[in-house]
């Protein structure tokens, strides 16, 4: 009697520590499972619905995706992104590389130097879009500072400028991630063999050389790697185009991100808004599924 | 002067000398290993040779030409590593063209090498493989495959086949030996194997603790070891040391060693007259193979003793059997022939080969005799 209940105790215990921690993770799986997926299924569907200033049920078809492809901001949004995006991840991973390569020399103060380099990824967005709009104000900037040393003729107003405003975003987003992309890259420097190193010396190899043929071609997972966290940054941003230009000037500097939130949150066009989301959706899905899917692959 | 010369070379990192004074001369052809436990210098020494360190002080002369200063791709040598060190992003025909690219060797002349060298190692069907497809001794082979394009003054190996398992080692070990006869280039060849310095050398410099302890051919550093570290360390099983007395048999020096139980041996040393050193303490070091059975031992010795001891350990070894005993109160392997019935716990002749025998004093650990 007294066997089977001890028996029959520890069968309880053992199941609740099985369960522990299924039920210990259960609420967060509910909350992603209602908040992203759930409203990701939702802006799916209201993107195929005549929803204006709130979410309503008549079903339009593929009506919204007709009306945004006519947009003339949505063809600006679109032309900016690849504008952006193109140069941002160009950009980032050459800066980056470079810095790597630097700072891999074995330098004195290394650690120092590194984190310089990281600290801008350690601001918001927003930060740096409010820093980087004094710093490129005509009134107050560079402009006026390099004026003030006497130049009288330099002229930097890119920032009010429509043709050269998205130019702006480049920079300052550059200046805030490449610290990042530098970091990736670094590590895998710091991965190569150092025999294989002494070898491509014994070879011959000239720095160029030995980097070109050698090192970068290794460093193939770091620029994978950081092409997707730059792709998918570049396509979702919309924090740093608000703070340094708010989609201006005029609509200038419109990306997807802004358009999507302008249209659904005060245009009063939330059916246009959410189609314009699910594009930018299966952007970055274009991107990621067939990363994920290279990287699970290889694992097995 | 040889053809690659070490003069009075040392290295330190800092204020740690990792390589005293070292003096090596190589002549052109010859196959040197160094060996020595980890940590003793000889990667050390190899990449000063390869220019891959700077020396601290000396130089290195290779075929005539002072190499201070020179840089490692211009001194006309070739190295294999540990980890192979082949290019990963590259084809193994990408691999042993590499070298040859850097130095400005044009196409055609390129291809003819590669094929020639992909002939020599049997890996010509691997040539459009990545590193990656490859087996340990595959790599193995490319990585000397990419070293022989140079046509190299001086090979230089760094453990090439520690990385190895037992059977391929051996293969590979035969390989290179091959390889050496048909080149006929000189090789510098570091390995902490003491078997593979015995069979693949011409000549051996057994290094410890930054110092070179003794150099010489694999026959002078086996039976003629110059002290007591290298007497230890070559050999497989190692050299039986156990404390003896010097004392005087008929006017010439002899070894007196303790037996098992209480009772003691006298065993003169061959060929040797006049000692003045009688009642010395001293370190006897006896190869296994110079103590046999009695019917085993060498015929032309003319210093044979036998003696009674008790047989503590047999250790079957196919054609031989190691049987362990106890003198001068340490364990002493003696290698008996197979078909000797000895038995564990039973008294048992052994005869000691006394021309092999060698002394070396405890203390400063040097030959005396
Ligand atoms: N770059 C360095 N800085 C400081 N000390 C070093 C450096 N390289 C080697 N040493 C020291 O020099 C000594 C000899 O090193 P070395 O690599 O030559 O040993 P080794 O004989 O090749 O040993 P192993 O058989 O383990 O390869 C070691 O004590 C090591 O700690
Ligand atoms: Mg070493």
């Amino acid at each position: 009697m007294a066997i089977s209940d001890t028996v029959r105790h520890r069968g309880a215990a053992d199941r609740l520590r099985d369960l522990l921690p299924k039920l210990v993770l259960s609420p967060s799986v509910a909350l992603v499972g209602i908040f992203v997926y759930g409203f990701i299924l939702f802006t799916l569907y209201l993107s195929f619905t005549d929803s204006r200033i709130l979410p309503s049920f008549g079903w339009v078809g593929w009506q919204n995706y007709g009306f945004l492809f006519r947009i003339r901001a949505w063809d600006t949004a679109l032309t900016n992104l690849v504008i952006f995006g193109t140069l941002y991840i160009v950009i980032c991973c050459l800066l980056g590389l470079l810095l790597a390569i630097f700072l891999d020399q074995r330098i004195r103060a290394e650690g120092f130097i590194r984190t310089i380099y990281l600290y801008p990824m350690a601001l918001s967005f927003i930060v740096t879009g409010v820093a980087w709009k004094w710093f490129l104000d005509p009134g107050i900037g560079v402009e006026a500072v390099v004026r003030g040393w006497g130049f009288e003729s330099f002229t930097f107003d890119w920032i009010k400028d429509s043709d050269m405003a998205i130019y702006t975003i480049v920079i300052a987003a550059v200046w805030q991630t490449s610290g990042f992309v530098m970091a990736m890259f670094l590590a895998g420097l710091r991965g190569i063999d150092s025999e294989m190193l002494r070898a491509a010396e014994i070879d011959g190899a000239s720095t160029m050389a030995l980097y070109r043929r050698i090192v970068i071609p290794q460093l193939r997972p770091a620029f994978m790697s950081a092409f997707v966290v730059l792709a998918h940054m570049a396509i979702k941003s919309y924090d740093l185009v608000i703070a340094l230009t708010n989609g201006g000037p005029g609509t200038a500097t419109e990306v997807p991100a802004t358009f999507m939130y302008s249209y659904t949150f005060t245009r009063n066009q939330m059916g246009i808004g959410a189609s314009s989301a699910v594009i930018m959706m299966l952007t970055i899905a274009a991107i990621i599924v067939p990363y994920l899917w290279s990287e699970l692959r290889e694992k097995k | 002067m040889g053809f690659l010369d070490i003069d009075r070379v040392t290295k330190s990192f800092g204020g740690l000398k990792v390589l005293h004074e070292t003096d090596i001369s190589v002549e052109e052809g010859e196959f040197l290993v160094l060996v020595g436990p980890s940590g003793c210098g000889k990667s050390t020494l190899l990449n000063m040779i390869a220019g891959l360190e700077e020396v601290s002080s000396g130089q290195i002369v290779i075929n005539g030409r002072s190499m201070n200063g020179v840089k490692p791709a211009d001194r006309n040598i070739a190295m294999v590593f540990q980890s192979y060190a082949l290019y990963p992003n590259m084809t193994v025909r990408g691999n042993i063209s590499f070298g040859m690219e850097m130095h400005g060797i044009p196409k055609k002349e390129r291809e003819k090498k590669i094929a020639e060298v992909a002939e020599l190692l049997q890996i010509s069907q691997l040539l459009d493989r990545k590193p990656g497809q490859l087996s340990g001794g595959q790599r193995q082979r490319v990585a000397m495959g990419r070293a022989l394009t140079r046509d190299p003054d001086v090979f230089l190996f760094d453990e090439p086949l520690s990385n190895l398992d037992a059977k391929l080692r051996v293969d590979m070990r035969t390989e290179i030996k091959k390889l050496h006869q048909k080149l006929g280039t000189t090789i510098v060849y570091v390995t902490h194997d003491q078997i593979e310095a015995l069979t693949l050398s011409t000549r051996i410099a057994v290094m410890y603790g930054g110092y070179v302890q003794q150099i010489g051919t694999p026959q002078e550093i086996y039976d003629n070891p110059a002290n007591l570290f290298v007497a230890g360390f070559m050999g497989s099983p190692s050299m039986n040391l156990f404390p003896a007395r010097i004392v005087s048999a008929n006017g010439a020096p002899a070894a007196e060693i303790s037996l098992s139980d209480g009772r003691s041996a006298v065993l003169p040393f061959a060929g040797r007259d006049g000692t003045g050193e009688e009642g010395r303490e001293i370190t006897l070091g006896i190869r296994p193979e110079a103590i046999t059975e009695p019917d085993g031992a060498d015929r032309k010795s003319r210093a044979v003793h036998v003696v009674d001891s008790r047989v503590e350990i047999t250790e079957p070894a196919g054609s031989d059997i190691f049987v362990v005993t106890q003198m001068g109160g340490k364990d002493v392997t003696a290698r008996f022939s197979a078909d000797v019935p000895v038995k564990p716990g039973e008294d048992f002749q052994f005869a000691i080969n006394m021309e092999k025998a060698v002394a070396f004093d405890p203390k400063t650990e040097a030959r005396i005799i």
